[in-house]
């Protein structure tokens, strides 16, 4: 029964090319690990189907991959956290209109043991440059995504060029928020991650919050439509009405409403037009 | 179903067959006519195998010319070779003929009755469905003889195929050979044996580093050798 | 170890989107070994028959090809296909039918690599017999291969090892996307990413058992075949 099926489904997958998936109800929506890893999609997705039948399909990819793949034409809805990425992505035509949705905020995360000594604050800028003057291990993303951006501008806001200043201590690792935890909880690092991901990271060894609540660390998503004048291919209907979804009022309490262990990852902001 | 022209008789003109820098056949001129059975005899490394691969049409000679029937190039639909280690088709015995049959563009309806007929002929009916590469060594060269029969071969090559048989086989063999010759099929066979030349024998060709010694009916050769090397080996001393 | 105890539990109680990635990833690399057994097999086999200048050359390449990096194929397969490359406009990017491309590309390789040595083993065997019956090239082609049919199995269970393993060509022209493209591998790589690497290593031993299932029954296979064929 199931190897008969099995050979169905390779015969069918082998002879037709192209059509049968391409003309169902469906989007693409380029995200961020963040968003995907932190169960928010898992959360919204299902209410935004049963509501229109359509269906979201996420690729989870960095920040600048993710405006990559929007450039490309390969994906019809943006969902990502770089602003200046965003505004650029606009400027260049690639994209439609861009809506703020929510924010959330980063961690610095290290050592229980705080080799730092910067536990408790709440001033980023001060734990950045400590990190370097003491050459305290620190992980970075180094992929060019949202948090790795936010990180390269907190360390200008401290005064520090990472590209000629970093030592030993810094380590560009070139892949994931999850990967970079994963590097951080097995040597003891600090690192700086979203605290979505931080909170549903399962393997964080001796990992705690170091800082948090400074102003600088807040991190702004914003969601575009990719330009149909640009990529004709672009589901523009869809999309747009998932991006409608979003701003509206019960799409922004659908985000409020997530929460892990009881505590909000995410809080919508879609009426606040700076963001 | 036959040609109309025959391959016979097969003519060598002046053959030199090298593999590298060394000369294998060596200028050898020789017809095989329609008859009686023709022996090669002649120590190892004489030659022999490369002689019947060269009239089978296996190999091609550096220099020098082979004809069949007066014609050069013709293709092996008239011919066919056991080979001294022939090679077992993956398949059933009786596949193994059914495969010879299709290549002869035999009908398929016709083909169950060859096969059974070519089996119970090597006395391997009762092996029909067991995987060939599962027969022991004389049921093997057994099979490739049907085998070769199942091309209708106006001329069959055999190459030693009793070396390495028991007595029971070799007669096994001896005696399809001789079927075979009765109803009209030329045999051209490689041995060491001279017994058993001397029992299928029409005519002798005897070669020794890749020349032609001597050449004739098996009773004149046996009895009146005109050369040394035939006489020592005749006699069963090495020739070296 | 909570997460390896679900693990276990998903696959026991046959959990609908546990099943789904299991047979997404059966479905893409065997159709991969599929589509690369039609391209390498001939290709193969015609590479151990036919006789060309610059022949040496081709065997090395292509031996060296069945090394390919998965991430540099996905990368290619991923330019490509993307809607800004030259295949664009078939729209494939992301969906299961790229990953199959992908992995062709992985594969037939290594499929084309092993049928030539096999073919060409077998051919050494065959030759003066099917030259004294008179078998043509198309007809000779076909006989090696038949023949060598059990030999070829293992070069397509070698292809299906490497599809079945890889995730560095699916993810990035599949996307891992939940429900659609996501795989055994990219779903561990997406678990391992997470942190949860307890439920990682309970799919990685799924992906394992599975691997084994499929080799025991080609083996299985193979060998009842052998015994009726020899």
């Amino acid at each position: 029964m199931f190897t008969r099926r099995l050979l169905m489904a390779i015969a069918v997958s082998a002879v037709f090319a192209g059509s049968a998936f391409a003309q169902d109800k469906s989007i693409l929506v380029a995200s961020t690990t963040s968003t995907q890893d932190s169960g928010l999609f898992g959360h919204l997705l299902p209410m935004f189907k049963a509501k229109t039948g359509i269906d979201v399909k996420v690729v989870a990819q960095g920040t600048g991959q993710a405006i990559d793949t929007g450039r490309r034409g390969d994906a019809d809805v943006l969902f990502v956290h770089a602003k200046a990425a965003e505004e650029k992505f606009l400027s260049e035509g690639f994209g439609v209109k861009r809506y703020p949705v929510m924010y959330n905020d980063f961690v610095l995360v290290g050592p229980k043991s705080d080799p730092a000594g910067i536990k408790g604050s709440k001033d980023i800028v001060a734990a950045f440059k400590a990190l370097k003057e003491k050459g305290i291990d620190f992980i970075s993303r180094g992929d060019k995504s949202g948090t790795h951006q936010a990180e390269l501008n907190l360390w200008k806001v401290a005064g520090i060029d990472i590209a000629t200043d970093k030592g030993p201590w810094y380590k560009e690792i070139g892949q994931g928020m999850g990967a970079a935890l994963n590097t951080a909880a097995a040597s003891n690092a600090y690192v700086l991650t979203d605290r979505a991901t931080w909170l549903s990271f399962k393997n964080k060894g001796d990992l705690v919050i170091e800082v948090e609540g400074d102003k600088r660390l807040f991190n702004q998503y914003g969601v575009m439509l990719v330009n149909p004048a640009k990529h004709p291919n672009v589901k523009k209907e869809f999309g747009q009405q998932f991006i409608d979804w979003l701003v509206s009022t019960e799409g922004q309490k659908a985000i409020a409403d997530f929460k892990i262990n009881g505590e909000q990852l995410f809080y919508p902001n879609a009426s606040d037009p700076g963001a | 179903m036959r040609a109309p022209t025959s391959d016979l008789p097969i003519r060598f003109e002046n053959v030199t067959v090298a593999a590298g820098a060394v000369t294998i056949l060596d200028g050898i001129s020789l017809t095989l006519n329609p008859g009686t059975p023709t022996i090669l005899i002649g120590p190892n490394g004489s030659g022999k195998s490369t002689l019947l691969r060269t009239a089978m049409g296996l190999v091609r000679p550096s220099q020098g010319r082979v004809t069949w029937g007066g014609r050069e190039d013709v293709p092996p639909t008239r011919r066919a070779i056991v080979l001294q280690r022939p090679a077992m088709l993956r398949r059933s015995a009786s596949a193994n003929i059914r495969y010879a049959l299709r290549a002869s563009d035999v009908a398929r309806t016709e083909q169950q009755s060859r096969i059974d007929e070519l089996l119970a002929l090597v006395g391997l009916g009762q092996l029909a469905d067991r995987p060939a590469r599962r027969l022991s060594g004389g049921e093997q060269q057994r099979l490739a003889l049907a085998r070769a029969l199942a091309r209708d071969p106006a001329i069959l090559f055999l190459d030693e195929p009793t070396a390495s048989l028991d007595p029971a086989a070799t007669k096994a063999i001896e005696d399809i050979v001789h079927a075979v010759s009765q109803r009209g099929i030329k045999i051209v066979m490689a041995t060491h044996d001279l017994g058993e030349a001397r029992r299928l024998a029409g005519d002798i060709v005897m070669l020794h580093r890749g020349r032609v010694i001597e050449t004739g009916p098996a009773a004149a050769f046996f009895n009146t050798p005109q050369t040394g090397e035939a006489r020592t080996f005749i006699a069963g001393e090495l020739l070296v | 170890m909570p997460g390896d105890v679900s693990a276990l539990q998903l696959v026991l109680t046959g959990d609908p989107a546990l099943l789904a990635i299991v047979r997404l990833s059966l479905i893409v690399s065997l159709s991969a070994v599929v589509l690369a057994a039609l391209i390498g097999i001939p290709f193969g086999a015609a590479l151990a028959l036919i006789q060309f200048p610059g022949r040496q050359a081709v065997i090395v390449v292509l031996n060296a090809l069945m090394g390919l990096p998965p991430v540099v194929v996905g990368l290619a397969v991923f330019l490509a296909l993307s809607r800004a490359g030259p295949l664009g406009s078939w729209g494939l990017l992301f969906t299961p039918k790229a990953m199959i491309i992908a992995q062709t590309v992985l594969v037939a390789p290594i499929i084309a690599a092993l049928t030539r040595q096999t073919i060409e083993d077998l051919w050494l065997e065959y030759r003066d017999e099917l030259t004294a019956m008179n078998v043509g090239p198309v007809g000779r082609v076909a006989t090696l291969i038949w023949d060598a049919r059990f030999s070829l199995v293992t070069a397509l269970l070698a292809g299906f090892g490497r599809a079945a393993a890889e995730v560095g060509a699916i993810i990035i022209v599949g996307g891992n996307i939940d429900g659609f493209t996501r795989t055994m591998t990219t779903a561990i790589a997406l678990e391992t990413s997470k942190g949860d690497l307890p439920l990682a290593v309970g799919l990685g031993m799924v992906l394992i058992v599975i691997v084994i299932a499929v080799n025991a029954l080609a083996w299985t296979a193979r060998r009842a075949g052998e015994r009726m064929a020899g």
